[in-house]
């Protein structure tokens, strides 16, 4: 029989629709002690940056109800040594890569982009316009529809590869920044990033997170998240990875049902370590039980 | 190699104010190695509370297949943790990171092992591993109160075990710094578990011993990759406390 799973996309080629979501994963280094990462669909590494970033300080992290704060701020040890070591390292792996591209200006950005997409397993990029941790750059590209849609077309006219541009859900109007980066020419959305959120110390009643705000993620924003991609997926013509609080089979098949292609998974990894092959595993299974031959008949449906 | 187990609860003892010991039997306990790691619990499998909890290593018993942990109930976390009884099961992921390396000792020296509060229980097992190669301990033990003070008897048994509580209300007040300078012990290395302003008070303590610190950090994943738990070090770059220690040589990470 041929592969239920399986998902084509513009420049990924996905023996099924899960991957671990960026930031949440490292460079596949620390997972691959636990799991055999051929398994996995694709992996959205970490960020690039074209210089190295420590990030911000301690604490970086705060729990919250059904989910968890955080401000890493994009610490990664730089293009140049991504390009030497770590995309090296995932080539013994048959996985097409998602190269996450992070910038403070829009020359960043480009460079960042232009070379990290000749490397021969990065098979797509996603343009990380939406991280609220980092005080220049990030969201602030991914807030105003021009600014995004002129990033996307600076990006893609550099790009061996195609372009999904990553979106935040700290917006107005998703719709009108999907629609933006469209016409900026992106192959594909991924969405959504964190929110951004706050935690106060019970004692001193001050921020937990040495940043302040931290952006939400878990199953807390689940619901925030199938809202959007159902929005989004009918606004444009290209196809959605969906990402936000999945950490389980059926929360992928509502991302795959709002709309999206394929799905991302985050926090979910600190928690069940084994939740991307657990979900792998039980999916053909759950789409016994819903009546499908293809993971793709379930794309959307929501909308049939 | 790490392993995730959903381990069985033998035991579940309350042995002072808010500390809990818990005993667990399962494979995983054979793949722990060294003194000093830690486990990576998730005391429920819903979304409350929605992440781990790092909690250390405090004896291991490979012929039995159990380990424990001693842990404080302060959070809601580990007072879900605490009223697993005999029989339930708790999700482990572990053993991680990287212990107190035993062989930095030479059989016939001296050890000194300092432990804060909740920093302590790593130091046991560490005791009996550095008495079985032939290593004497002195053990110095910080707690707040009296009624906070654990594991004294037990380590007594392993060697000269000086308890230190910050109300007196137990053997002698203050800070464990206090009662080295007046106690002078002689020793050969020390390693320390405990909170930031102890482990650094120490290194300026004995700035020419060779020393071994265990570190404590608000983690996410456990295991390196989410970069929740990094620290700096004195040579300017940093470390991940989770995957790169919890312990570190003395002086790599800056205090």
């Amino acid at each position: 029989m041929s592969n239920r799973l399986k998902v084509e996309l513009p420049g990924l080629s996905l023996k099924n629709p899960i991957m671990p979501a960026s930031g949440c994963f490292g460079f596949g280094q620390e997972y691959a002690n636990l799991y055999d990462l051929n398994k996995l669909g694709s992996i959205m590494i970490k960020a690039a940056t074209l210089e190295k970033r420590r990030g911000n300080p301690t604490p970086r992290v705060a729990e919250t109800s059904a989910g968890m704060l955080n401000a890493i701020g994009l610490q990664n040890p730089g293009l140049e040594h991504i390009l030497q070591h770590e995309l090296p390292w995932l080539e013994q792996f048959d996985l097409p890569i998602i190269a996450n591209v992070a910038g403070t200006e829009t020359a960043d950005y480009v460079e960042v982009a232009k070379e990290i997409s000749k490397a021969p397993n990065v098979h797509a990029l996603e343009l990380n316009i939406s991280c609220p941790n980092v005080k220049c750059g990030g969201i602030q590209f991914g807030t105003d529809p021009q600014t995004a849609k002129e990033l996307t077309a600076a990006v893609k006219a550099v790009s061996s590869v195609p372009v999904y541009v990553k979106l935040s859900p700290n917006v107005t109007s998703i719709v009108d920044i999907a629609k933006a980066v469209e016409e900026g020419g992106a192959d594909g959305i991924t969405m959504i990033n964190t929110l951004v959120g706050m935690r106060l110390h019970e004692k001193t009643g001050k921020p937990v997170i040495a940043n302040g705000t931290g952006g939400l993620s878990g199953p807390a924003i689940k619901p925030v998240a199938i809202r959007m991609v159902y929005e989004v997926s009918q606004a444009v013509n290209i196809p959605i990875i969906g990402m936000g609080g999945i950490s389980n089979v059926d929360d992928v098949i509502d991302f795959l049902s709002a709309g999206a292609s394929a799905v991302a998974v985050g926090t979910a990894n600190f928690v069940d370590h084994f939740v991307c092959p657990t979900i792998i595993e039980q999916l053909p299974a759950k789409l016994d039980e819903l009546g499908y031959d293809n993971i793709t008949q379930v794309i959307g449906r929501s909308h049939r | 190699m790490i392993q995730q187990e959903r381990m069985k609860v033998v035991r579940q003892k309350q042995i002072a104010d808010d500390i809990f010991e818990l005993t667990l039997i399962g494979q995983l306990t054979l793949e722990m190695k060294q003194p000093g790691q830690f486990v990576h619990i998730r005391v429920e499998d819903g979304y409350e509370p929605s992440l781990r909890r790092p909690i250390s290593i405090a004896e291991i018993d490979h012929d039995a297949m159990q380990f424990k942990m001693i842990y404080r109930a302060g959070g809601k976390g580990t007072k879900i943790l605490s009223t697993k009884k005999a029989g339930d099961e708790v999700d482990v992921l572990g053993p991680l990171g990287n212990g107190f390396p035993v062989e930095e000792a030479a059989p016939g020296e001296t050890a000194l092992l300092v432990g804060g509060g909740i920093g302590v229980p790593p130091l046991y097992e560490l005791s009996k591993r550095l008495n079985e190669c032939g290593i004497k301990t002195i053990h110095v033990l910080g707690f707040q109160a009296a009624n906070n003070v654990f594991y004294e008897n037990q380590f007594k048994e392993l060697g000269d075990t000086y308890i230190v509580t910050a109300d007196g209300s137990a053997g002698t007040k203050g800070f464990v710094t206090d009662l080295l300078a007046e106690k002078n012990p002689n020793f050969d290395l020390f390693y320390s578990c405990g909170p930031m302003p102890m482990l650094g008070a120490l290194e300026k303590a004995y700035p020419e011993k060779k020393g071994f610190l265990s570190f404590e950090e608000r983690m996410g994943c456990g295991i390196g990759a989410c970069f929740a738990c990094v620290c700096d070090t004195t040579d300017g770059d940093y470390k991940k406390v989770c995957s790169d220690g919890p312990v570190f040589p003395r002086g790599v990470v800056a205090l």
